[in-house]
C-alpha cells in the first residue's frame, strides 16, 4: 500500500506514546459499549427471534415472550407436504456438486495465478473475476434458452453448472492467495527423494493448503447453498431448493414455519462459523472471503 | 532440472495455458456465453419465439417504459445508501474492535457471525424484527413507548425501502468493516503515533491519517457492495415495495412473463444493468490501480 519507510520504534518514545494514548481512551469507552452493545444485539436478537418464533403456538401481540408454546411449525417442516426435505436433499446435492466441480476447474488456475507470473495474467485475472461484479442473474437468463436446448433446465448438474458463475472466481480467487503464500521448494524436495507426483501431492502439497483448501470449499458451497434466483430460473420451478421452499413463507405465509425453515436454511453458514471460530477472534480475516454468500 | 526443461520445452510452454484452460472455460462459456446469448435475445434474435430481425426495439421499449427511470432511481439509491452507510458504520466499527479490551475477542467473532449467513436469512430476520407487529414493536409496547402495532415505523415494504436496507446492511457493515480491520492491521499504530507526537489532535489524526490509509482498500470494496447490492434480486422482492422495484426484479419479471416474446425486453434491462456493472468494473480496476501506484 505505502512504501514510505515505518519510522523506527525506539523503545523509550514508543512506551511514553501509548501511555499518553491511555488517559484518551478511556474518554471514548463509552463510544466502545455502544459499537458492542450494537453488535451484539444486532446478531443475537435475530437468533433469539427465530428460535422463539419457531417453536411458539400463540404469540399475541403486545406479548414479548409467546403465550403458548408448540411443536407445530416444526412437525409442518418435517412433513413430507412441504417439501422441506425434499429441496433439503437437492440444495445439498447441487452444492456439493457446485464445490466438486468448482475445486476440479479452479485449482490448477488458482496455483497458475498464485505462483506464476506469465505473459496475460491481468487479462486473465480480469476475465476470471467479472463474475464477481457483473450478475450471474444476467449470463443466467441468457443462457437459459440454451439449457433448455441442451436438456440442462430442471436438472442438478444444469443449476450447479449456472452456480459454478459467481463460485469460481471466488474459489479461484481464495485458492490463489492461499498458493501464493505457499513455496514448492517442498515439492522439490520430495520430488528429488523418489516421491511420485501422487505422493508429492498427498504428502506435501495438501497438508500444506489444506487450511485454505477447506475455506475455499466451505466458501463456494455457502454460496451456491445461498442462490435464489439463477435456481429458480434453470430449475424451472421443477427443481426445488430450500430458499425456494422458504421464500413463499417470507412474504404473506406462516410465520412460524418461515422461522423454523429459515434455521434449517443458516445451519450450514453455523458450522462454517464454528469451524472457522479458532481464527475468528485472532484478528484473523479468513472469513472476509464469505461476504460475498 | 535444466536439462529436463530443455527437452520438453512445449510443455513447458504448455503449462499454464493448460492449468487455466479449465476455470477460463467455465467462465468464457457460460458467463461470457451467458451474456453474448442474452445480447443476442435483447436485440431481437431470438429463433425460439420465431424472433430473428436485429433491431434496438426492445431497448427502446425497456427505457421508455415508464417504470425503468423509476426503478433504475430506486436501484441506484438503495445500492448507494447501502455503501455509503455500511462503510460509516464499518469503520467505527473497525476503529473499535482493532483496540484490545475485555471482550475485544469475542466482540469481534460476533461482528463477523453475518459473513456466511445467506441474504435471505436476513431478511427473514428483518421481518421478524422490523413487521409492525414484530418483536422490537412488542419491546416498545412492553416499555410503553407505543400502544398498537400501527404506532410502530412502517419499514417493510416502505417507500424508502428501508427494509431492503437494513437486511443488505446487516451483511456488508461486517464485509466492509473486516476489510477496513485488515487494513488497519497492516499499516499498525506508527502513524498515528507520529502524529501525536508531532502535536495531531485525535479528531486530525482520525481525518489525516487513518481515513487516508483505509480508503484506497476500501473503496474497491464499495465496488463489490454497490455492484452486488444493485443486482440482488430476492431481498428487493421480498421487503421492497411492488412499485416501484428495483431494475433486477423488473428483468426478471418481463423475463418470466408466460409468452415468450416479452423476453427481449427482459433481457434488454437485464443488458442494461450489466453494461452498469461492467463500466463499475472499468472504474474497479483504476482505482485498484491508482490505490497501488500511490
Amino acid at each position: 500500500m505505502t512504501s514510505t519507510p515505518t519510522p523506527g520504534p525506539a523503545p523509550g518514545p514508543d512506551q511514553a506514546v501509548s501511555e499518553r494514548l491511555l488517559p484518551e481512551r478511556r474518554q471514548i469507552n463509552w463510544l466502545r459499549w455502544a459499537t458492542v452493545t450494537i453488535i451484539v444485539v444486532s446478531v443475537v436478537l435475530p437468533g433469539v427471534s427465530l428460535l422463539l418464533r419457531s417453536f411458539a403456538f400463540r404469540w399475541h401481540y403486545p406479548d414479548v415472550v409467546p403465550g403458548e408454546w408448540g411443536l407445530d411449525a416444526w412437525t409442518y417442516t418435517i412433513d413430507d407436504t412441504s417439501r422441506v426435505f425434499e429441496s433439503l436433499g437437492n440444495s445439498l446435492r447441487i452444492a456439493l456438486l457446485t464445490t466438486t466441480l468448482a475445486l476440479l476447474v479452479g485449482m490448477p488456475a488458482a496455483r497458475a495465478l498464485g505462483q506464476h507470473q506469465f505473459r496475460g495474467k491481468r487479462i486473465v485475472e480480469w476475465i476470471l473475476m467479472m463474475p464477481i461484479i457483473v450478475p450471474a442473474l444476467v449470463a443466467a437468463m441468457g443462457i437459459h434458452i440454451v439449457f433448455i436446448r441442451l436438456g440442462l433446465t430442471a436438472t442438478v448438474l444444469g443449476v450447479s453448472l449456472v452456480h459454478l458463475i459467481p463460485a469460481t472466481p471466488y474459489f479461484v480467487l481464495v485458492m490463489s492467495s492461499v498458493f501464493a503464500n505457499y513455496s514448492p521448494a517442498l515439492e522439490e524436495t520430495a520430488r528429488t527423494l523418489g516421491a511420485n507426483k501422487i505422493r508429492v501431492f498427498r504428502y506435501v502439497t495438501l497438508p500444506a493448503i489444506s487450511s485454505g483448501l477447506l475455506v475455499a470449499c466451505l466458501f463456494t458451497f455457502l454460496i451456491s447453498w445461498s442462490q435464489y434466483v439463477t435456481t429458480v430460473l434453470i430449475g424451472s420451478g421443477i427443481l426445488i431448493t430450500l430458499p425456494m421452499v422458504l421464500f413463499p413463507f417470507l412474504g404473506q405465509g406462516n410465520a412460524a414455519v418461515a422461522a423454523s425453515i429459515t434455521l434449517i436454511f443458516v445451519a450450514p453458514a453455523v458450522m462454517v462459523l464454528i469451524l472457522t471460530s479458532r481464527s475468528l477472534g485472532r484478528g484473523s480475516t479468513v472469513m472476509g472471503g464469505f461476504g460475498k454468500v | 532440472m535444466t536439462l529436463e526443461r530443455r527437452q520438453t520445452p512445449l510443455r513447458e510452454r504448455l503449462k499454464i495455458p493448460l492449468m487455466l484452460t479449465p476455470a477460463m472455460a467455465v467462465i468464457l462459456l457460460l458467463f461470457l456465453g451467458g451474456l453474448v446469448a442474452g445480447l443476442m435475445q435483447s436485440l431481437g434474435y431470438f429463433p425460439a419465439a420465431g424472433l430473428t430481425e436485429f433491431t434496438f426495439r426492445h431497448y427502446v421499449d425497456a427505457v421508455t417504459d415508464r417504470n425503468f427511470l423509476v426503478s433504475l432511481w430506486t436501484t441506484f439509491r438503495i445500492a448507494f445508501s447501502v455503501t455509503l452507510l455500511s462503510t460509516v458504520f464499518a469503520v467505527g466499527a473497525a476503529l473499535v474492535l482493532r483496540q484490545r479490551f475485555p471482550g475485544s475477542r469475542l466482540a469481534t467473532f460476533l461482528f463477523q457471525i453475518p459473513l456466511p449467513v445467506p441474504h435471505l436469512v436476513a431478511a427473514s430476520a428483518v421481518i421478524l424484527l422490523f413487521a409492525q407487529s414484530g418483536l422490537l414493536s412488542r419491546i416498545g409496547a412492553a416499555l410503553g413507548l407505543i400502544n398498537a402495532p400501527g404506532d410502530f415505523p412502517a419499514i417493510l415494504y416502505d417507500n424508502a425501502s428501508i427494509g431492503v436496507m437494513l437486511s443488505f446492511m446487516w451483511k456488508e457493515i461486517p464485509f466492509v468493516g473486516l476489510v477496513v480491520l485488515a487494513i488497519l492491521q497492516s499499516v499498525g499504530p506508527q502513524y498515528e503515533e507520529l502524529a501525536q507526537t508531532l502535536g495531531a489532535t485525535k479528531r486530525q489524526r482520525l481525518v489525516h491519517v487513518l481515513l487516508p490509509l483505509i480508503m484506497p482498500g476500501v473503496v474497491s470494496t464499495w465496488i463489490i457492495v454497490f455492484a452486488f447490492t444493485f443486482a440482488n434480486f430476492e431481498i428487493p422482492l421480498l421487503l421492497g415495495q411492488s412499485f416501484p422495484t428495483t431494475l433486477p426484479v423488473q428483468a426478471f419479471r418481463e423475463f418470466q412473463r408466460p409468452e415468450l416474446t416479452s423476453r427481449p425486453k427482459g433481457m434488454a434491462i437485464a443488458i442494461v444493468l450489466a453494461v452498469i456493472t461492467v463500466l463499475l468494473l472499468i472504474a474497479y480496476r483504476r482505482l485498484a490501480r491508482y490505490s497501488r501506484s500511490t
